[in-house]
Parts: C-alpha cells; sequence; structure tokens
C-alpha cells in the first residue's frame, strides 16, 4: 500500500477533497493559492503516470479494491494519460495566472467559492479522463459541467448576458449528457456490464439495431459537449461571456476532454469493425468536420469582440480534430490527438493574452487591441506567436498538427480533405490576421474608452502566459513529445479496435 | 404488431415522456418552463433504466432468508443501527421469511443453479465465478447480511445464484437459460436487478442538481433583466447592445 500504488486515483481524490476546503478559508489570496498548489501536485502526479505509462504499459486501478469489471476502475493507457498531462499541465498555467485577473472579473466576496467550483471542474475532467467505467464518465462529465456553468455566470458582474449564456449552455448541456446516459442505458442492456473494456470485449461482434442506437445517442450526446458543427451553438456565448481565466482553462480543456470521450468509445468501446460506426464516420462525422472548419472560422472573420472570434474559431479547429478522427486510420486519430493537445496549448494561450487585455483595458473588443503591441508589448506578442500557432506556421504546434492531419488525410486517400484543411487555414490567416494589424499597424487610440496611459499586465499573467507561448514554440520543434507518444496511443487504440495497423 | 407495442409499453412511456420532455425545452420561451421540460426529459431517463433492470415476476434486491430464523433475526438487531434502516429492515424480512425455507435443500438448489447457468452460456458461468464475491458483497447493500450469513452457505450460494442471473438479464445470449435455471432452481425468489437503479440514484442526484443551478440561474436573470422570457431577453440585449431604434428594425 504505498503511496505510489495508489497514484492513479489521486488526480481525482485530491482536487475533489481539496474543493469544499476553499470554501472555509477567507475571500484573498489563501484559496487561490491553494488551488495553484494543488494544480501542481496534480500536474506532477499526471506527468509521473504518462512517463510510467509510457514505460510499462496500461495502468488499471481498482477503486476500493473491487475487481472490475463489478467495480469502478480507472484505467490509464497512452492516450487518456496525455489527455490528463493536458488538461493539468493547462490548469497548473491557468490558476496561477487567475489570481489577478479574476480578482478583477468576480464579485470579491465569491473568490473562495469560485476556486471551489474551478477545483470541482478541474476534478471532473480528469476524473472523465481517468476512469474506466462508463457510467462513471457520465458523472463526472456532470461534475465539471455543473461547475462550469457556475463559473461561467460568475462573468456577469462585467456583462449580464453571461447569465444567459449559462442558461443556454447548462439547457445543452444537460441534454447531451442525458443522450450520452441513454446510450450508456443501451449498452448496459445490450451487454449487462458498464466496465469499458468489458463492453468493448461483449460489443464485439454485435451488430443490431441497439447497439447502433446506443452508439447514435453516445454520438449526439457527447457531439454536443465536444460542440460538434451543428451543435456548437451553446460555445460561443459561455466563452464569450465568462471570466477571461475561466474562459482560458475550459477552452484549452473541456472540450479536449469531451473528444477524448468520442475516441474512447468509438475506438476502445465499439471499434473500427463495427461497420455502423464506420458509415457513421465517413457520412455524418467527415461532412460535419469539413463544414464545422469552415462555416465556424468564416464566421469568425467577422466577429468584432476577440473572446468571440477565438470561440468560433475552436469550433473551426474541432472542426479538424473530428476530421482527422472520422478518417478511421491510425495516422488520423494520432493527427486528432495531436490537435487535441495542440490546439488546448494555443487556446489557452490566446484567451490568457486576451485575458490580459482585459485587466487593463476592461473590454475584449477589437477596438481594446488598437495599436496594443506599443502599450503591452507582451501581452501583444504572446497574441502574435500563439495566433501564428494557430494559422499553422512551421516552428509552432499548429504546423504539427496540420503536418500530421494532412500526412492523414492524403494516406486515407481523401486528397480533398488535405486541399480543405489548407484552404481553411487561410481563412485563420484573415481573422488572426485582422487583431495583429490592429495591435500592430494600427496607432495607440487618443480619445475614446480605451484612451489613456496602460501599463503591460502584472508579472503574475505574463509568466504563465509566456509559459504557455513558449510550449507552444517548443512541442513545435520538439514533436517527439506530442507527435511520439499520439501515434503510440493511436497504435494501441487502433490495434485494441481490430483496425489494420 | 398490437402486441408488440403493448408488451413493450414501458419503452413506450419513456419515448412519449421523452420527446415531450425534448418538446418543452425547445418550444418555451420561459426559463422555468425549459427546466421543467429538462426535468420530464431526464425523468423519461430514469423510467427506461429502471425498466430495464425488471424481471417478470423478480422482488426488490432484499434478502429472502433460507436460513434459521434466529439467525437472521439476530443479525436485524445486531447490524441494523450500524448499516442504516433499509438494512435493518432487509434483515429483519430475512428473519420473517425464513421460516418455509431449509438450509441443505436451498444449498443444493444454488448448486443446480450453478450447474444449470454453465450450461445456458458460459459467458454467465464465467461471470458468475468472476464476481461472485463482489456481487455478493457490494452492489446490493446487504453487506451486514452477506458477511454474517457467511457460516450458512445456503444463504450464500443462493443469493449469488439469483443475482447473477438478474446480471445477465440484459444479455442476449445465456440470460433465458440463465433465468429459467435460477427460477426453477429457487422457486419463487427472483431478484430484480438492483444496478440499474443504483445508477439511476446517482442520475437523479445528477439531475437534482442541474434542477437547482438552472432555477439559481432563472433568478440571478430574472434579477438581472427583470424577465425570465426568452423574447425578451434577446430584446433587452439587442437594445443594450445597439440601442432602442434596433428593436423596431429586428
Amino acid at each position: 500500500m504505498s503511496l505510489l500504488s495508489q497514484l492513479p486515483v489521486l488526480p481525482v481524490v485530491l482536487p475533489l477533497v481539496a474543493a469544499p476546503l476553499t470554501i472555509l478559508m477567507p475571500n484573498g489570496r489563501a484559496p487561490w493559492a491553494w488551488a495553484t498548489l494543488i494544480a501542481w501536485i496534480t500536474f506532477g502526479i499526471c506527468l509521473t503516470l504518462l512517463i510510467e505509462v509510457a514505460a510499462n504499459g496500461v495502468i488499471s486501478y481498482e477503486l476500493g479494491d473491487w475487481a472490475p469489471p463489478v467495480g469502478i476502475e480507472y484505467r490509464i493507457d497512452l492516450a487518456n494519460a496525455i489527455v490528463l498531462a493536458l488538461v493539468s499541465g493547462i490548469a497548473a498555467v491557468v490558476f496561477p495566472f487567475a489570481f489577478e485577473s479574476i480578482k478583477k472579473e468576480i464579485d470579491g466576496r465569491q473568490l473562495s467559492n469560485f476556486y471551489c467550483a474551478l477545483l470541482v471542474c478541474f476534478t471532473g475532467l480528469l476524473g472523465v479522463t481517468i476512469t474506466g467505467d462508463a457510467f462513471n464518465v457520465f458523472v463526472f462529465l456532470e461534475i465539471s459541467s455543473l461547475s462550469t456553468y457556475a463559473m461561467i455566470a460568475l462573468g456577469a458582474r462585467a456583462d449580464r448576458r453571461a447569465l444567459t449564456a449559462a442558461f443556454n449552455y447548462l439547457v445543452m448541456g444537460t441534454i447531451g449528457a442525458t443522450f450520452f446516459v441513454i446510450g450508456i442505458g443501451l449498452l448496459y442492456q445490450a451487454t449487462g456490464t458498464l466496465n469499458i473494456a468489458d463492453l468493448a470485449e461483449r460489443l464485439s461482434g454485435q451488430d443490431n439495431r441497439m447497439v447502433q442506437a446506443g452508439f447514435a445517442f453516445i454520438l449526439v450526446g457527447v457531439g454536443l459537449k465536444v460542440a460538434m458543427f451543428p451543435m456548437h451553438l451553446w460555445l460561443p456565448d459561455a466563452y464569450t461571456y465568462a471570466p477571461s481565466a475561466v474562459s482560458a482553462f475550459i477552452a484549452a480543456t473541456a472540450t479536449k476532454v469531451a473528444v477524448y470521450v468520442l475516441v474512447r468509445f468509438s475506438y476502445t468501446v465499439f471499434g473500427l469493425d463495427f461497420a455502423f460506426m464506420q458509415q457513421a464516420f465517413t457520412f455524418v462525422l467527415l461532412p460535419l468536420g469539413v463544414i464545422g472548419m469552415f462555416a465556424a472560422s468564416i464566421v469568425a472573420v467577422f466577429q468584432e469582440d476577440v473572446k468571440r472570434m477565438l470561440a468560433y474559431s475552436s469550433v473551426g479547429q474541432i472542426g479538424y480534430i473530428l476530421l482527422g478522427l472520422a478518417l478511421g486510420t491510425q495516422l488520423g486519430l494520432s493527427a486528432a490527438l495531436v490537435h487535441v493537445v495542440n490546439h488546448g496549448l494555443m487556446k489557452g494561450a490566446l484567451f490568457m493574452a486576451v485575458a490580459c487585455v482585459v485587466y487593463r483595458l476592461g473590454s475584449h473588443q477589437g477596438g481594446a487591441f488598437e495599436g496594443l503591441a506599443r502599450r503591452m508589448p507582451f501581452t501583444a506578442g504572446a497574441f502574435i506567436v500563439a495566433g501564428l500557432s494557430l494559422i499553422g506556421v512551421p516552428l509552432t504546434v499548429g504546423f504539427i498538427s496540420k503536418w500530421y492531419l494532412l500526412n492523414a488525410a492524403f494516406e486515407a486517400g481523401h486528397a480533398w480533405a488535405a486541399f480543405l484543411i489548407v484552404a481553411s487555414s487561410f481563412v485563420a490567416v484573415i481573422y488572426v490576421g485582422r487583431i495583429v494589424e490592429l495591435m500592430l499597424l494600427r496607432p495607440v487610440p487618443t480619445e475614446g474608452p480605451y484612451a489613456g496611459e496602460i501599463k503591460e499586465a502584472p508579472l503574475s499573467m505574463i509568466v504563465p502566459l509566456w509559459i504557455l507561448v513558449a510550449a507552444n514554440i517548443y512541442f513545435g520543434l520538439r514533436i517527439e513529445f506530442t507527435g511520439g507518444l499520439a501515434s503510440k496511443a493511436a497504435e494501441v487504440l487502433t490495434f485494441g479496435s481490430g483496425g489494420a495497423l | 404488431m398490437l402486441e408488440f407495442i403493448l408488451e413493450r409499453y414501458n419503452y413506450w412511456i419513456f419515448i412519449v415522456l421523452m420527446m415531450t420532455g425534448l418538446y418543452i425545452v425547445i418550444s418555451r420561451g420561459n426559463l422555468v418552463k425549459k427546466i421543467i421540460g429538462l426535468n420530464v426529459f431526464q425523468t423519461s431517463v430514469f423510467i427506461f433504466y429502471i425498466s430495464i433492470g425488471k424481471i417478470a415476476g423478480g422482488t426488490a434486491p432484499i434478502l429472502i432468508g433460507k436460513g434459521g430464523g434466529d439467525h437472521g433475526g439476530g443479525h436485524g438487531d445486531d447490524h441494523g443501527s450500524g448499516h442504516g434502516d433499509g438494512h435493518s429492515a432487509a434483515e429483519a424480512s430475512a428473519g420473517h421469511a425464513s421460516d418455509h425455507a431449509n438450509a441443505t435443500t436451498s444449498l443444493h438448489d444454488g448448486h443446480d443453479a450453478n450447474a444449470a447457468l454453465t450450461s445456458a452460456g458460459a459467458h454467465g458461468e464465467e461471470h458468475v465465478s468472476a464476481t461472485a464475491d463482489k456481487i455478493l458483497n457490494n452492489g446490493h447493500h446487504v453487506e451486514a447480511a452477506a458477511n454474517d450469513l457467511f457460516s450458512a452457505p445456503a444463504e450464500q450460494s443462493g443469493f449469488q445464484v439469483a443475482d447473477a442471473a438478474s446480471e445477465k438479464i440484459e444479455a442476449p445470449h445465456g440470460y433465458e437459460g440463465a433465468h429459467d435455471a435460477a427460477s426453477s432452481a429457487l422457486g419463487d425468489v427472483i431478484y430484480t436487478n438492483p444496478l440499474p437503479h443504483v445508477l439511476i440514484l446517482t442520475a437523479i442526484v445528477v439531475g437534482v442538481a442541474t434542477t437547482a443551478v438552472g432555477l439559481a440561474l432563472a433568478v440571478r436573470i430574472r434579477e438581472a433583466y427583470g424577465t425570465i422570457e426568452e423574447d425578451e431577453l434577446e430584446t433587452d440585449d439587442r437594445i443594450a447592445e445597439f440601442g432602442a431604434g434596433s428593436e423596431a428594425a429586428s
């Protein structure tokens, strides 16, 4: 019973236990410091787990010592170890960043409650990723979603539209989660088990109406959480009106975790030899991914609000991930996993840069960015580098993603998809370019709401921001970390699901 | 055709409720009504889960004792307080029901059922052996009773087989055989599968939390806007953003 053998459960237990303790703390620095400490420890644990899994293969942890399939199993393979590292890594960067930003944007009396919600959300996201039990996925999904609704609503101090955004997200998210539960129920009815590995075993070869309905319900349910193109309507409002640090956190993690659930269910539970899923991939997921890539990116071009622009861009980027996923090949899956991580890194950095602007200028409208390179050079620099990464310029992680995606598209024989990926990148050039033009070429406004002497954002915001930007460049150069691990994870997933290697 | 529909009336209730709920969520502009629709929608799923756990003629998953009357009664007293009222009730009923059963025969029956299970489907048997212990102790909240009745193997094996049978209810292969075997071996004691019920308890908690957060948001929206009608909220937002003139334009 060494502590090391209990390691797999700690990423969930630690933040979960830490969360209610923050409520007991006085509003001020204490709850923030506590949450940050927990995030760092959790990040350390997740990295250890990632190294362990990369070296020794799958870790299976029996919760409460009940052997699966009856007991709940925490099962960590490379795919979820990567997502765990991403979520906890983003938390480790965003939590310290949040202090100044949150203090300015939400009511001071709600600080300790806020950090409680943040930790609960963190727990939920890690739980969804780590668990090997299908119903447990739903429970953790709702834990993270409920706290997200609350955190988005806290943006109401700056803009009351945060309330309606949170409400719409609640309605859509709950419908999605309930669809997911119906799907799980149908699968349980077909197999009599909830353990994911056990489900996969018993579903292999089954291709009846009930299993197909189960898959459809799960696809739609998770699709809502992923913000798959026609079901993305909750996302732009939610990201726009949430407090900036919350936007940075959930944009970089929440949809990524939902994508992971989709990957886990389609590749592990159903498997590539499930013909119905192949059809769904080719005729639903692939077209929706492509349409999402364009439709959302084009809408992003016309947004005056920078946060809203980034939110639409997120929907477009989800399109890339779904495209990779829907190719149904090992290369496609590894491209999707690489982009899950990389998009988390770049969107996190972009939203953090916007948070710095909001901190100093109080607005995320395009006007606030005029002449920003002269007023807040570090923030503007970070935004530009992360923006280049979003476009997919070489030496950044965005390029790696695009490279993997193009490779996968050619290999799968969809040259048209490769063409569309490049074409939609040009749309990204337009919407990022608009903001870059505002920052670099426009003069500093001398009148209007954004005039006046503006200092650079405080160090406690700039340092985490640049850590994330540095990660964007570092992982763009050292592709063996993201690319290598994701390829291995994809290999394991597709091999397990009977796909051709 | 009519029979096909009527036999599955529980699914029809589920589908009708689900669609009603979704329709309310989509069509109503009032935020509180949306929450109500969401609740109806979720409730339909609860009914779906509960109905898939039901076995025709099955009883609640409590221990219907096969051992000595003293045994059951004694444990009801000893452990009732420690494990909550539900358990003591379960054990008390175990004590009451125990009169008309005899330990040796039910032990024998248990073995029969086990054998029948094996023949019914290798899958079921595998499941029984792999999970018998945990099923016995875990899923059914009769830990106290089960632990203490270890000394009386009759209850143990009988309980285990009935549970294994109910656990397998949904499995297309092996279920019929296992179910029949269990019902013939144990006579009248068929347990309903408790697992979906336990799952749905969790889902109910989630549903309550969602409703609470949703209603709290509705209250805050009412404070901020003075209305909870969706179209009025949209109009308010448009006026706030573009000025009063935009209302006429839209």
